[in-house]
């Protein structure tokens, strides 16, 4: 994926110098999106949805159903028809992992499954994810929800992307998996260095693992830090449709 | 019994392996009933190349191609799903190719008649089936991904539209290849069949194309080797033959499991 030149150090220049004049600048986002509308026939599902993303954070989406969060992924990855601008910093990979797969019932193995991707070092790639190199041999059939979530993250990771975009990683699984497989898109993201960009429903994952977050309801509802928006009991309650009296006390402190 | 000729052997060898290769896409793909109903509008086709005096095989594949242009289409801008514009329009073609169809050649359009091929129409099936087989080659890895996930194969940099409309243009060819030893009755059994064979054996997906194409050589090449000997027309005994595969297969892969449980107690 295209997108604007990176400006590089010129030969000669005082590396020390520009390095204190980068950290003073307010870090350039890897995806800028810029008045994206998305509509299908009379139904407007995105309307002129603008916003940045900082390198190497953890950025997450949420939204009510229909609120146009999943459409918006496919916009990122150019599936449908769009009005506005996405625009990556840069040539970026983009390593993507969907919901579930539309089918397990084939007879491919784990290794193949990878392998359809790059070339790597997959032993490394699946223990990223929490995984024994023995499940390369099993066929994707007959792995459970959470053992099929973390084969992806690992698919989406074997050639070391730039940018990470999770569509619900965990609306699939049991709930006994859900934290395996949290754990394993941050220690991603920590051996990585890759921006994530995180679809979600669930106010646990925001608060645990999100620095930055957007809310979509067909527009940008809010855009800010995780901090700021669990401050506001009210934006929550709407975001997530949890009566105000029922949403969990958050504690900073508590964040992996 | 028929004198035995190696044109048709030849023909339903390159027929087998391309079919059985294609369908093993297919299979996964959930697109049988496309396999079969595809096969019924060569009938048409088949019916307009003998009426105006030119290659039937032509005929089928101009009709078979543009039946796969129009669900390709019609799937993809009005998001129809492909068993309905099957239900819509295939049924149709192959009334209308009854129709059509000289009633001398009729028995020979529906089952083919692999018997009568000659030595150019043996090398033409060879270098189609042959090139069907390179192009599906090419097109596996992404065709996979677009199974298990459109959206992971586009994010892998797969043109998942462009890919799809290859493998239909492959399955046409195939199909259009496969009437002259099977017939437009029961060419998608051809392409299913021997894939479906391979599906039961539960190997990995290496194993499983390469035996989905070998299952498809064993049933056209036995299939046309018995009509040979017993002096009756081969479709009918290919698909048979493939049947009697996919039972054996299915047979085995439950001894198979049957004993690891045994093993595992």
């Amino acid at each position: 994926m295209g997108g604007r030149p990176v400006e590089r150090p010129q030969e000669g220049t005082n590396l020390n110098g520009l390095r204190r004049k980068l950290m003073s600048l307010p870090s350039v986002p890897v995806l800028t999106v810029t008045d994206v509308t998305v509509r299908a026939g009379p139904l407007t599902i995105l309307d002129h949805v603008s916003f940045r993303v900082p390198r190497g954070i953890t950025f997450a989406i949420v939204g009510p159903n229909g609120g146009g969060k999943s459409t918006l992924l496919k916009v990122l990855l150019d599936r449908i028809a769009y009005t506005g601008r996405v625009e990556w910093d840069g040539p970026v990979r983009v390593g993507y992992v969907p919901q579930k797969l539309v089918d397990t019932d084939i007879p491919l193995s784990v290794e193949e499954l990878l392998s359809l991707k790059c070339r790597g070092d997959y032993a490394a790639c699946l223990s990223m994810v929490g995984l024994d190199q023995r499940i390369l041999k099993k066929t994707i059939g007959t792995l459970s929800g959470g053992e099929i979530q973390r084969v992806l993250i690992g698919w989406a990771t074997v050639d070391r992307p730039d940018v990470l975009l999770f569509d619900e990683p965990t609306s699939n699984v049991d709930i006994g998996s859900e934290d395996a497989i949290l754990q394993a898109v941050k220690s991603v993201q920590v051996e990585t260095g890759a921006t994530v960009l995180l679809v979600t429903h669930n106010l646990h994952e925001l608060h645990h693992y999100a620095d930055r977050v957007l809310v979509l309801q067909r527009r940008v509802r809010f855009e800010g830090t995780v901090a700021e928006l669990l401050s506001n009991p009210d934006r929550v309650s709407e975001t997530f449709g949890i009566p105000p009296g029922e949403i969990p006390p958050f504690g900073i402190g508590s964040r992996r | 019994m028929i004198a035995l000729s190696p044109y048709s052997l030849a023909t339903a060898a390159a027929v087998g392996f391309g079919a059985g290769y294609v369908g093993s896409l297919m299979v996964l793909r959930r697109m049988a009933l496309v396999g079969d109903a595809l096969s019924h509008v060569a009938l048409p086709g088949l019916a307009v190349g003998l009426l105006l005096g030119f290659d039937p095989f032509l005929g089928a594949f101009a009709f078979v191609l543009t039946a796969a242009f129009l669900t390709w289409f019609i799937e993809r801008s009005a998001h129809l799903a492909v068993d309905a514009i099957i239900g819509v329009l295939f049924v149709l073609a192959l009334a209308v190719g009854v129709l059509l169809t000289p009633n001398p050649d009729l028995l020979e359009a529906l089952f083919g008649n692999v018997s009568q091929v000659g030595l150019l129409a043996t090398l033409a099936t060879i270098v189609l089936a042959t090139g069907v087989v390179l192009v599906t080659r090419l097109i596996y890895r992404s065709m996979i991904l677009s199974v298990i996930s459109e959206d992971l194969a586009a994010s892998a940099g797969v043109r998942v539209e462009l890919v799809s409309l290859v493998y239909l243009v492959l399955v046409s060819t195939v199909v259009a290849v496969g009437v002259q030893v099977v017939g437009t009755l029961l060419v998608g059994a051809l392409v299913i069949v021997p894939a479906a064979a391979a599906k039961t054996l539960g190997t990995n997906l290496t194993p499983y194309a390469t035996l989905s194409a070998l299952f498809g050589v064993a049933s056209a090449v036995g299939g046309t080797l018995l009509s040979f000997a017993w002096g009756v027309t081969a479709g009918p005994l290919v698909v048979v033959l493939g049947v009697v595969l996919f039972v054996a297969s299915w047979g085995f892969a439950a001894a198979g499991r049957r004993r690891a449980r045994k093993e595992l107690a």
